[in-house]
């Protein structure tokens, strides 16, 4: 197997199309041009000795190692920084030249520990390759004198040696090792856009230093982990490489966070993993990644992780922990009782967004094949539902146009509710980098989130909304386009119904729809919004990101529809640059809908009602499917609680905690009889639990994910389960326990079944992803190598359908009682209702979930920051700690849902979106009060969980 | 280190610096030397200010007060002594001035009187070689240093 070497050529790629050639030590090299002459050299497999090149940042020419002679020029040029030209004759070694290295590398020693043996980064250094590539064999400088190696000299203090800051819980920063080549500086501004690191003083005080002269965990550092991997070093290095060493092996596989899906090597000793390293060739992430994907994965070995399937009675009892066959035989036994006694409709099943596509597919088919019956849904229903609606109604799919290359020819970014920096770090990393090259930003969101203002990030304009008014500005951002004749008529008569843009134009020209009118709601000045709806439509390419906080509202569909329409009044869509991106929440968010988890949908979304459709189906399956869609999420549970829904299968989804009003959730769940939990922990959910089946890691199994931008990736098993069975093997043994005649051996029959039923996936194959690497679906005779960015000559239900952008209020109004408006969201270090961040060391950035409150708000009630407050809306109240900033507007409070402790969901209401359900987590009437602590419902939910959690035979965790 | 939030007043002071060369090109070096000589010196509390008003990052306020020794981290004597250390004045004995004046003043480099009178620090060329050696107090030079002109200087200091 051995490590995943990735070829380091020094330099970034040049994009030129016109091609160089030129002579290097003797061979013909041909390159675009603007490349380096270090670059060329490395792509004929000449090395030229480099210690501050690295190919993710730009050159920088300080180290003086990778000097060159060029015939016909003098002196000797550093080949990082020269770029090639037609003709030139480059040597790289030369007398002179090793000379000339030989001695930098002597004075890069005399001033560098010699403890090579015992030092992290040993097998792993550039520094020691390349006194081994120079022939370094003696320091004519000694080691005495001036240094930064040794806390003291002669006995006295040595002022200029600085202490390993060991404070991120990662990784360690060893000045004493560090050689100033400012890779790590130039990884943060470059890649990760953070600015959090500089080089301090001059000269021989030259030190890195984050932030002023801070620890990393006070900086700015957001520990995206560019600065380890930029390190050529033991100065920056992993805290589990110090602790485990090198590894020896890695695999190519796919980060289980957001929707980014970021490809990383899991580079490995033997089972245990070393460090997650994010892949070069990875076509989502590029060789970046954030503070998740790079260094929470502890929750994989976490104490907490149960790993015996476990049954009991009644949600009183404490677990029992038994064999996997007795668990299987009791849940199998259950449901086919709740069915004979209540009816088939009576069970259903939750897929996991955060699964495989291939255990996503199954517990699918699961539910149709073997409960017979529709009553399958998905998270998506709580996040991206509106999404697959709206798009899927006005292009005709329902899923992202562009790759996230695309970003790269974008001149101006319209981004609605969401915040990339904290939810989709490395995607906000790519669109920083082009922000800072010079394209235009447009943000719509009730916060002043990192996108709006951060180091050289500075929105154009900031519509800082009222929440709940997303129509009524996106609609008048189309009313500013068509009044002003901003809108691209050609594209629209060529791509699009003209009677249905006609139409709409007309709606939209209403005057009630015009920026003024609708600034009286929304409390966007109307100039703010004219001078974004201008810069969208004629600042060149113009593509829209969009998140949740476009989704979950009861408009929710109707903002995507709107979203859509901006898009084609502008012609933007259909070409590099541009587009509609929904910014998927969770890895596999999209996959999941793709594989057929919604009750009225079959894999590719085709819908459950057409015979043809249902027929493959039949015939395969050798069944009879029923054509009627089956529950939704909160249906089952308004079910549950009528005494119609008694048994639900729920795979890797904490629907307790995130799904809305979760005193709702708890009542539907305490009517059922039996309760399936396949996950790691035992979640929130768990605790209305009457079997509980160990899941298993990404790490742990084989399978494909799904990203935002359609992207098949391979997800590669690193190690066994530690629970015994990857989870689409528990899947299918529940299923051959119900008589079904399931014999996959492998993830990729499952695939290949998917394939052959699916045209939309017609061409993929676990091989075929071998040797592509990664596709974006539609991938099939059409399209035989995937489709990086659709509706490129006409959209995918042939004309686009302009829809009419009603905005109704929502029912959910601040009054005297509830004066302020609650919306939510996610933080950098956590991630969703943080079953696994909070079993990992990104505790250390955010350990609670906290109220963002306005100063004015704030002194209104008395309250100070860090004050305990009381949140209470008509569904509930919880208590949580204050946070006074003006990020938020005066009446408007904002919080994350990552802690069960805090539980924002009992707060949140059970309106949700007209089209899909999709809750309306983002808009929510509240008061807020000083209180001295944790309120009652909250004490009694954790005695509640905690005697939930007893397992017979395991001793009570000392608190 | 731990950041200490600023006090009103510095914040105030230190804003008002800011919106008077904000508009520069490259507006950090001069808002740093204002900021100088508002205070004396560049307070620590006064970098986050400047990040935040320009809208870069603290490291890189950080970064680049550090490289500059003009740029004082503390308060200065009322009067401040620069005597040169480059090669010109060497050659004419500067390294012996220069011990004359730290006798004279009771100070070495980089110090400051106990009664606040004058800190004395080293430079690297004043463009005087031809009046070699020389030193440059509170902004004004002073060519041809010799030890009548030591006591004009110390006694100018102490008044």
């Amino acid at each position: 197997m051995g490590l995943v070497h990735e070829i380091d050529f020094g330099t970034p790629a040049s994009k030129s199309e016109k091609q160089v050639t030129l002579i290097v030590d003797g061979f013909e090299v041909t390159v675009p041009e603007g490349t380096s002459i270090m670059r060329a050299s490395m792509e004929a497999g000449i090395e030229i000795p480099k210690l501050c090149a690295t190919d993710m940042v730009d050159a920088f020419g300080s180290c003086r190692l990778c000097l060159v002679e060029i015939e016909g020029r003098n002196g000797t040029p550093s080949s990082c920084t020269t770029p090639v030209m037609p003709g030139m004759v480059v040597h790289t070694q030369t007398g002179r030249l090793k000379d000339i290295r030989k001695g930098v590398m002597e004075l890069y020693i005399s001033d560098h520990p010699l403890d090579c043996l015992t030092c992290a980064a040993n097998g792993d250094c550039e520094l020691q390759d390349m006194a081994g590539a120079v022939g370094l064999r003696d320091v004519r400088y000694g080691y005495e004198g001036d240094n930064h190696v040794r806390a003291k000299n002669d006995g006295a203090e040595n002022f200029k040696w600085m202490a390993k800051d060991e404070s991120n819980p990662y990784f360690t920063y060893d000045p004493s090792k560090c050689i100033v080549c400012s890779r790590c500086v130039r990884a943060c501004e470059e890649v990760q856009g953070t600015f959090a690191l500089t080089i301090e003083g001059r000269g021989f005080d030259s030190r890195v230093s984050p932030g002023v002269h801070e620890l990393f965990l006070d900086s700015e550092c957001v520990s995206c982990g560019a600065c380890v991997q930029a390190c050529p070093t033991a100065t920056l290095t992993e805290k589990s490489v110090i602790e485990i060493g090198q590894p020896e092996h890695s695999v190519v596989t796919t980060c289980a966070y957001c929707g980014v899906g970021c490809s990383f090597k899991a580079e490995m000793r033997g089972e245990e993993l070393v460090r997650m390293v994010p892949w070069k060739d990875g076509k989502a992430n590029r060789g970046h990644s954030c503070v998740k994907g790079r260094f929470a994965y502890g929750y994989a070995t976490h104490k907490e992780r149960i790993l015996n399937p476990m049954i009991r009675e009644k949600i009183t009892d404490p677990w029992r922990e038994v064999s996997w066959e007795e668990a299987i035989e009791y849940t199998t036994k259950e449901f086919r009782r709740i069915q004979y006694q209540y009816g088939r409709g009576a069970v259903g099943g939750i897929t996991s967004s955060r699964c495989t596509n291939e255990e996503t597919f199954l517990v699918q088919k699961l539910i149709r094949q073997g409960f017979g019956n529709n009553n399958v849904d998905t998270c998506a229903r709580v996040c991206h539902s509106p999404t697959g609606y709206g798009l899927g109604q006005t292009y005709g799919t329902s899923a992202g146009t562009q790759d996230f290359d695309s970003v790269e020819d974008t001149d101006v970014a319209l981004i609605i509710g969401a915040n990339p920096a904290s939810a989709h770090p490395v995607f906000a990393s790519r669109l920083k980098k082009r922000l800072r090259a010079g394209a235009k930003l447009i943000v719509i969101d009730p916060r002043r989130t990192e996108m709006v203002k951060s180091a050289h990030i500075l929105a154009e304009h900031h519509l800082a909304l009222k929440p709940g008014t997303n129509v009524a500005v996106v609609t008048a951002l189309a009313h500013v386009i068509v009044t002003e004749g901003l809108f691209n008529e050609t594209f629209i008569r060529e791509r699009c119904d003209w009677s249905e843009f006609q139409d709409y134009a007309e709606f939209v020209s209403d005057p009630r729809h015009s920026p003024e009118e609708v600034e009286k709601l929304s409390g966007v000045p109307a100039e703010t919004i004219r001078g974004a709806a201008r810069l969208y439509a004629t600042g060149g390419n113009g593509a829209i990101y969009y998140g949740l906080g476009v989704t979950e509202h009861s408009q929710g569909s109707t903002t995507v529809i709107g979203i859509a329409n901006l898009a084609m009044l502008t012609g933007n869509i259909g070409r590099k640059g541009v587009g509609v991106n929904p910014l998927r929440g969770q890895n596999n968010v999209q996959g999941a809908c793709d594989m057929g988890s919604f009750p009225h949908e079959l894999p590719g979304y085709r819908h459950i009602s057409g015979d043809a459709v249902r027929d493959i189906y039949d015939s395969l399956w050798g069944v009879k499917l029923d054509n009627e869609p089956g529950l939704r999420i909160p249906n089952m549970l308004d079910a549950a609680v009528d005494g119609t829904f008694k048994g639900i299968y729920i795979q890797g989804e904490d629907i307790l905690q995130s799904d809305p009003d979760t005193k709702h959730v708890s009542a539907g769940l305490e009517a059922m009889e039996c309760v399936v939990v396949q996950d790691l922990f035992l979640n929130e959910t768990a605790n209305y639990a009457h079997v509980f089946l160990p899941g298993s890691t990404f790490l742990e199994k084989d399978g494909t994910f799904t990203n935002a931008e359609r992207r098949i990736n391979r997800v590669r098993k690193v190690m066994t389960p530690k629970n015994g069975y990857a989870d689409w093997e528990v899947t299918q043994k529940l299923a051959q326990a119900m008589g079904l005649n399931w014999n996959y051996k492998h993830p990729s029959e499952i695939m290949d079944e998917v394939a052959k039923t699916t045209p939309s996936f017609a061409n993929v194959s676990y091989d075929f992803l071998e040797k592509m690497g990664s596709v974006q679906w539609p991938c099939n005779e059409k399209a035989p190598e995937g489709t990086p960015i659709m509706h490129i000559d006409g959209f995918v239900r042939g004309k686009g359908k302009f829809i009419r952008t009603e905005y109704v209020a929502t029912d959910e109004k601040t009054g005297p009682r509830f004066p302020l408006l609650l919306t939510t969201g996610r933080i950098l270090s956590q991630y969703n209702v943080g079953a696994q961040t909070r079993r990992t060391e990104n505790v250390a950035w955010h350990a609670e979930d906290l109220l963002e409150i306005h100063p004015h708000d704030a002194e209104n009630r008395g309250l100070r920051d860090g004050d305990w407050v009381r949140l209470q809306s008509r569904a509930g109240e919880t208590t949580l700690r204050a946070q006074i900033t003006d990020k938020v507007s005066p009446g408007v409070v904002y919080t994350t849902f990552h802690h069960p402790d805090t539980q924002a969901n009992v707060i949140t209401t059970d309106f949700s979106d007209w089209a899909t359900n999709c809750p309306e987590y983002k808009v929510t009437a509240v008061q807020v009060g000083a209180s001295n602590g944790p309120s009652e419902w909250q004490k009694g939910y954790n005695e509640q969980a905690q005697q939930s959690r007893r397992i017979a035979g395991h001793l009570e965790a000392a608190e | 280190m731990v950041m200490q939030p600023a006090s009103t007043e510095l914040a105030a002071r230190t804003a008002a610096v800011i919106s008077e060369m904000k508009n520069l090109e490259g507006p950090l070096i001069p808002i740093l030397h204002g900021v100088q000589e508002e205070f004396g010196y560049v307070p620590q509390e006064t970098l986050p200010i400047i990040a935040e008003a320009l809208n870069i990052s603290r490291a890189e306020v950080h970064g680049v007060f550090t490289f500059y020794h003009d740029f004082r981290h503390n308060p200065a004597g009322r009067h401040v002594l620069k005597v040169c250390q480059a090669e010109a004045c060497q050659s004419m004995g500067s390294d012996a001035i220069a011990a004359q004046i730290k006798q004279t003043l009771g100070i070495g480099f980089h110090e400051t009187s106990k009664d606040g009178a004058v800190t004395l620090e080293p430079i690297y060329c004043l463009g005087l070689c031809a009046c070699a050696p020389a030193a440059m107090l509170d902004g004004q030079v002073i060519g041809r240093l010799d030890a009548d002109k030591i006591e004009e200087i110390a006694e100018e200091v102490r008044k």
